[in-house]
């Protein structure tokens, strides 16, 4: 067993892990935050996508003694400390950009990501960003909408079909 | 997963000396071994971490102009700082997804020698120097097979070299499932050689393709391409394509690298 120290959402953790403990795992099993899904367990869903030192990695293929010394922001730590939702759960909500919800998390911390880097991203933007995030309910139209309203601009337009 | 010994060392002396271990491997980002691992395809005793080392990070320009990429450099660093090689650059920027790019490294992706991955494809095309802790490898003689490589027992990666081309472009057939290349094509033109190698489709993982090499060093537009064709007899079969139609598709990708090497 080896000691790892981490900053999650703003708070300081020292715990002990395996070799092979997965990030999600001791996020998850060890400090209790759930919202960090595990859907494939293989890297291919997205589900379980979290921040590391403001990096998007999927934390399900990543060791957690990787993560030593590291900030590490999971859903979790989106919304405020009384529960309001920050700009871009909001719009996922305003948007009905979440239909069962298990993917929201990961899709919520690649586009968080995104935002970061690109402001005002296109759509195309969007898409490729979510590219390694994947809805078993086919959200994505609503997902979409819902990052592109968070960064600001008109989604008036986004349903009508060319 | 197997539960393992997991070492992560701060130098390169001290990574090698942890793989002496017959049963120890090297991890770079992770992103191909530790499926593997949890999939029980690899039972390591040690799992040796090269992220610590910061030598071998990063991207700087060779004394010959070339862009000389640190093994454990990630794709999302590589397509943001190899301006001086945009073909590379855009390579890197279209592995897998942003989460993948945030860990995966070229060092990992070479090491590995995936017959669809996409790196193999920059790495042969450009004629890329492949540096270990003890020699240098031409890349034309590194790439041994799907999966194998002229890397020995305990033998690391810690720079690759790319020469910059005058141009260059890599197109990929996404198999979307996995983002890996159904099939992909770097096509590198320099002052004395013009080189393509295509990666995804045959069973023996990248290669060069010399008779669209030949026709292109004689005429390098797409029309130089017309009539040549690969047999599907060698090529990589599965759900998601046949060998004859990915020998197709390796025509059609090198035509459409031409096309964008030459309006770069």
């Amino acid at each position: 067993m080896t000691t790892v120290t981490l900053c999650v959402n703003g708070q300081d953790h020292s715990t002990h892990v395996e070799g092979r403990t997965l990030l999600s795992q001791l996020l998850r099993e060890t400090l209790g935050l759930t919202g960090t899904h595990i859907g494939c367990d293989t890297s291919q869903c997205g589900a379980c996508v979290v921040h590391v030192n403001g990096l998007a990695v999927k934390s399900c293929t990543m060791f957690a003694i990787e993560a030593d010394g590291a900030t590490v922001d999971t859903i979790e730590g989106q919304a405020a400390p009384d529960g309001t939702l920050n700009a871009l759960q909001q719009a996922f909500q305003d948007h009905h950009g979440l239909q069962c919800g298990f993917c929201t998390p990961g899709m919520v911390m690649t586009a968080a990501a995104l935002l970061k880097e690109t402001p005002k991203p296109t759509e195309a933007d969007v898409r490729e960003a979510l590219e390694g995030n994947l809805c078993r309910c086919t959200g994505y139209q609503n997902i979409v909408k819902a990052v592109m309203a968070a960064s600001g601009q008109d989604v008036s337009a986004f349903d009508s079909v060319a | 997963m197997y539960a393992f010994d997991f070492e992560k060392p701060d130098s390169l002396d001290a990574a090698i000396a942890a793989l002496q271990d017959d049963d120890a491997m090297a991890l770079g980002g992770g992103q191909t071994l530790i499926p593997t691992l949890k999939q029980r395809l690899a039972s390591p005793s040690r799992l040796v971490s090269l992220t610590g080392i910061a030598e071998l990070h990063g991207i700087c320009t060779g004394s010959d102009g070339s862009v000389c990429i640190g093994a454990t450099t990630t794709h999302a660093q590589v397509a943001a700082g190899a301006a001086a090689f945009p073909a590379l650059a855009a390579l890197a920027g279209g592995i897998g997804d942003p989460a993948v790019r945030n860990r995966g490294t070229i060092g990992g992706s070479l090491a590995n020698n995936d017959p669809s991955a996409c790196y193999p494809a920059a790495a042969l095309g450009a004629g890329a120097t492949i540096v270990t802790n003890t020699r240098l490898i031409a890349a034309d003689d590194y790439f041994l097979g799907m999966f194998d490589t002229a890397l020995e027992e305990g033998e690391l990666i810690t720079e690759v070299r790319f020469p910059v081309p005058l141009a260059a472009s890599y197109q990929k057939f996404v198999q979307p499932a996995s983002r890996f290349a159904l099939v992909g094509v770097f096509v590198a033109k320099y002052a004395d050689s013009l080189r393509v190698a295509v990666t995804g489709a045959s069973e023996g993982g990248v290669f060069r393709w010399s008779e669209a090499e030949a026709a292109l060093s004689a005429r390098f537009m797409p029309e130089a391409l017309a009539g040549l064709s690969l047999s599907g007899d060698d090529m990589i079969s599965d759900v998601h394509g046949s060998g004859t139609y990915r020998a197709h598709l390796v025509g059609v990708m090198t035509k459409r690298a031409v096309v964008a090497a030459t309006q770069e």
